[in-house]
């Protein structure tokens, strides 16, 4: 089995950060503050975070943010939950959310809860589970769970509950495991595991492994890297994750790496981007792989963030 | 970023990628000016429309058309024929994009808003989704789409049923179609309130479903669904209370607050709990809510009913459980004379003990014991340091008086909660999946076997005391972690319930697992018993229904890595969980309901090893999962000077205990300052790992 080429993936997300000018970096480009998260966190992780100038992506983060409170996914864009979580998590990275108008962002999350405790992704409307997650998470970071109705919330998530013990974006929805890991990761932040059937879901989501060792997201369909953090952090949160076959998946991940020039594909030998790197070195942390800082699965920042921000651990 | 061959750049590829670039961002720079400078001509229109068919996913263009569109309809407000123009052009933008990335949410939500807004024909709107839905019948978005257009063209349950069949049959791999006809089926099962019926429903599903079993075995997309389909047949309607400590009919010594060593746990009568928590469990077979002062009556002389306190034990603050207990206060009862008095308790005579699905308990329950408190006598001399040594336990000879609702009498009254139909459903799929397996392999169909026989065994035995097929089902988990070693583990932990099952399910097997203790030797008779379930490969602990009564346990030598359910055991006393698979402390959360417990042995467990936590949300009092319970800083019960915030998983479980003896040598935790941070939280610690501490 090859090895992790940390040093090769922390070079590849420091490229890639100013290789600007590609095709891929324009299409990119509105998801930005995304894009910071993954990277970011992977550097972190791999124990390279000060390698950044924080101040700098603090300042740029600022920018992103609107009158509403929310954050747009770059400069000039408008805001979205997505992209406030994201601002929030790497803040949070930088033990920098002393920076942040509380208010103002609490306010714009809480004013995207619906009737029904579901949560809009922004003010047009869209409404997903996904989008609980986001709410939910930054607001636990930010010590401000009290605002919403986090009752209706988890009643919420629970009635997107689905045959296999999964959960789908909405009511009616089909479960995959990204939408898994938004709900499960809401439960756990807001101490509601107790409505998972963790044997059923935990069943479901180990046979997601298949036979190369990697994991995919639904029942036939192809491994994928991502999933490796979609399904890893679920059977963790639920207490399930010695029921797949770790070795097998640590050599699938290891095998999508482009040993050469840095970089974590989705499958082995597809072209490598941010997004399945940082899935693919965040899913070998869940895997307790040497070298790799530990991750938390519900919040999906480093353990050590995580401790620091809820037990004032050093 | 997906199914993207990874290949070396050619310097053409380089330069053509460049301008492409370049082309991109001058389309999105102007984008933005017009965004923000409101401006919704045309030409601006124009430039989104092109922006958003080469990139699906720039969601501001979608919020912008939406800002855009409400503005040109308040424009043109008298020309019904422009307004519709309108919304077709936004319809067409979406269909571009659609057709560019098909996976794209805001082009999705872009049409749900138009349509919401009451623009384009529903049956357009169908006729798209089948194009669409044909050439990826995996599409989430798209089935999303289609109950969405379903429920506003109010199409009927039974059609959308039609459609998944027919999708079925094109491709009986679709996952997709399966899930949602059992969205579909449960709503018809929901509002058709005749049973025959539902039962035809559901029998006419397993022929449906075993079709696309045959077609191949190893496509896991029908055997979720059957699974499913067992679900909604053995579902018992309502819930029954399957066991209780104290047993109907017992007689009880109990002794308070005093050392093991003073009175030996000698018989399976006698207890020591403290005086002012004698335990009344209830366990019931599902997980029922309702449990209080009101719904159980307790009738005897030294409590009063109201003055009971019923609790769920579920791992983390819900009104529900499957296991509730209230506490009598003995301590007013007069502890000079010995004279057995009677507690009868009575549920479910008064409606609200009911199932999550509103269900209410089956049947009204009522037991009844004999309860004594043995003469306090002079104070308790020395603690004893107890040894889980093999040469310490004796073989028990006594025999073994009911500890479980099996042949004792529960009441006439039990009637069966299971119908005929659904035995014989089961038992007729058991036949067809073993006709199955007789000319295929299939892995999952192995695992439904299994599931099916232990429902039979359920179901046919509502007490779980008749394990008639446990050896098959053993035999068929054996199998499976030969046939598909990655999901070993699994198997195991299902292997290791249902071998619990059988071990504890009759009085035979349960009494080789019974010893006396003979390492006290102040002790005149016989010590106490322990249950010793030690060294039997176990992986998961179950079956805590037929352990309520254990006050002594030895599960060391397994590979317990979860001691989930522990919380049920009241008695419990002494545990012994040395040399175990235990990952954590906050595995130990259960602990934290055990106010018995006194020794404890979680030597040589992997704590402290690993750097993922995986029961950290799973316990009931972190600060991570915010659910109100918590203070583990500055407490009352925490000394100031104990490091809790390195140790709060520590300090969670065991400031809540009243430990004499702890063994924790053998774990990566266990260094020096964490010893000293455990004699801070632990008052009353006698022994630590072995070592008299001369507390006292
Ligand atoms: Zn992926």
């Amino acid at each position: 089995m090859g090895e992790l080429a940390g040093d090769k993936h922390v070079k590849y997300i420091l490229c890639v950060e100013k290789k600007k000018d590609s095709f891929e970096s324009v299409v990119m480009e509105h998801l930005r503050l995304n894009g910071a998260y993954w990277g970011l966190t992977t550097l972190d992780l791999l124990g390279k975070l000060d390698t950044v100038d924080s101040n700098e992506v603090v300042s740029w983060i600022l920018q992103c943010q609107h009158e509403s409170g929310g954050f747009g996914g770059n400069i000039g864009h408008d805001p979205h939950l997505l992209y406030t979580l994201s601002a929030v998590q790497v803040l949070a990275l930088f033990d920098k959310l002393d920076v942040l108008d509380l208010n103002k962002v609490t306010d714009y999350i809480r004013s995207l809860q619906n009737e029904d405790g579901s949560f809009s992704g922004d003010v047009w409307g869209e409404v997903d589970t996904r989008f609980s997650y986001c709410a939910i998470c930054c607001l636990a970071i930010l010590k401000r769970l009290d605002l919403i109705n986090v009752e209706k919330a988890v009643r919420y998530i629970v009635s997107c509950k689905t045959l296999d013990g999964g959960f789908g974006c909405t009511p009616g929805a089909e479960s995959h495991a990204g939408q898994i890991f938004c709900c499960v990761g809401a439960l756990a932040i807001t101490g509601s595991l107790h409505h998972v059937d963790k044997d059923l879901l935990g069943w479901w989501l180990c046979e997601r492994q298949v036979k190369s060792g990697g994991l995919n997201g639904r029942p036939e369909k192809l491994a994928d890297v991502c999933y490796s953090w979609w399904v890893l952090s679920s059977l963790i949160m639920i207490d399930r994750v010695h029921w797949i076959d770790k070795e097998k998946l640590i050599k699938f991940i290891l095998d999508c790496q482009d040993t050469e020039n840095g970089g974590i594909s989705d499958r082995p030998d597809d072209a490598v981007d941010v997004f399945h790197t940082y899935f693919g070195v965040a899913g070998l942390s869940l895997l307790e792989y040497p070298g790799v800082k530990a991750i938390d699965p519900a919040y999906a920042l480093p353990v050590d963030v995580v401790n620091r921000i809820f037990f004032g651990r050093c | 970023m997906h199914g993207r061959p990874r290949t070396a750049p050619k310097p053409e590829d380089a330069a053509a990628s460049a301008a492409k670039a370049q082309k991109l961002r001058a389309l999105q720079s102007q984008f933005l000016s017009y965004h923000h400078d409101r401006i919704y001509t045309k030409e601006a229109l124009d430039t989104s429309a092109k922006l958003l068919e080469i990139n699906p996913e720039y969601y501001t263009a979608w919020n912008y058309r939406k800002l855009a569109v409400e503005h040109n309809v308040k424009e043109s407000e008298s020309s019904p024929e422009s307004v519709k123009s309108i919304f077709d052009e936004e319809l067409k933008v979406v269909e571009n994009a659609l057709r560019q990335n098909f996976k794209s949410y805001g082009a999705w939500h872009h049409r749900k808003w138009v349509l919401s807004k009451g623009h384009s024909s529903l049956d357009h709107e169908l006729r798209l989704l089948d194009r669409f839905q044909k050439a990826d019948p995996r599409n989430f978005h798209a089935w999303n789409y289609r109950r969405f257009v379903a429920a506003l063209l109010g199409r009927s349950v039974e059609d959308e049923l039609q459609y998944t069949e027919d999708l079925i049959g094109n491709n009986f791999s679709n996952y997709s179609a399966w899930h949602n006809r059992s969205m579909l089926l449960s709503e018809i099962l929901k509002k058709k309130e005749q049973e025959s019926y539902s039962q035809d429903t559901i029998s006419k599903e397993y022929e449906f479903v075993l079709n696309a079993l045959y077609t191949d075995p190893d496509d896991q997309s029908g055997w979720f669904y059957h699974h499913w389909l067992l679900d909604q047949t053995s579902k018992a309607k309502a819930p029954l209370l399957v066991s209780s400590w104290p047993v109907p009919g017992s007689e009880l010594v109990v002794s308070g607050n005093v050392s093991l060593g003073d009175h030996p746990l000698s018989s399976f009568s006698k207890v020591t709990v403290a005086l002012e928590r004698f335990p009344v469990v209830l366990y019931f077979n599902q997980t029922v809510e309702g449990v209080n002062s009101s719904t159980v009556a307790i009738q005897c002389t030294f409590v009063q009913n109201e003055d009971v306190t019923w609790k769920p034990f579920s791992p983390q603050n819900s009104w529900a459980s499957k296991v509730w207990v209230g506490y009598l206060d003995l301590s007013g009862v007069d502890h000079h004379s010995s004279a057995p008095h009677t507690v009868e308790v009575k549920l479910g005579h008064h409606k609200g003990i009911m199932s999550s699905n509103g269900l209410q308990l089956s049947v009204p329950f009522d037991l009844s014991f004999r309860v004594s408190v043995k003469p306090l006598e002079t104070q308790s001399s020395k603690d004893e340091k107890l040894v889980w040594e093999e040469d310490k336990f004796y073989a028990c000879e006594m025999p073994i008086p009911c500890l479980c609702y099996d042949g004792i009498s529960v009441g006439n009254k039990y009637e069966p909660t299971t119908s005929d139909w659904q035995i014989g459903t089961i038992a007729e799929e058991i036949s067809q999946i073993r006709n199955l397996l007789a000319i295929s392999d299939s892995k999952i169909g192995k695992i439904t076997l299994a599931r099916l026989l232990m429902a039979h065994d359920v179901m046919s035995s509502p007490y779980a005391t008749k394990t008639v097929h446990a050896e098959e089902v053993l035999g068929l988990y054996s199998e499976l972690m030969k046939l598909d070693p990655s999901h070993s583990q699994y198997y195991k932990d299902e292997r290791s319930l249902v071998l619990l099952q059988q071990l504890l399910s009759s009085g035979g097997t349960l009494l080789k697992h019974c010893f006396y203790y003979g390492g006290i030797t102040s002790s005149s008779t016989h010590g106490p018993i322990c249950l010793r379930l030690n060294n039997q490969s176990i992986s998961r602990m179950g079956a805590f229904d037929k352990l309520l009564w254990v006050q002594m346990l030895d599960l060391s030598d397994n590979e317990l890595h979860s001691i989930e359910g522990l919380e049920a055991m009241q008695l419990l006393h002494c545990l012994n969980l040395g040399r175990n698979k235990l990952r954590s402390f906050t595995a130990l959360d259960p602990l934290r309901c055990l106010k018995s417990l006194k020794v404890l042995n979680i030597s040589h467990n992997e704590i402290g090893l690993h750097s993922i936590d995986t029961t950290r949300y799973l316990c009931s009092a972190s600060p991570l999962s915010h659910n109100g319970e918590v203070i583990w800083h500055g407490d009352d019960f925490t000394p100031e000077d104990a490091d809790v915030t390195n140790y709060w998983e520590a300090s969670m479980v065991f400031k809540s205990l009243e430990l004499t003896q702890l063994d924790i040598v053998g774990n990566a935790v266990a260094n020096e300052k964490f010893q000293s941070f455990l004699l801070k939280i632990l008052p009353k610690l006698q022994f630590l790992d072995g070592q008299n501490l001369h507390r006292i």
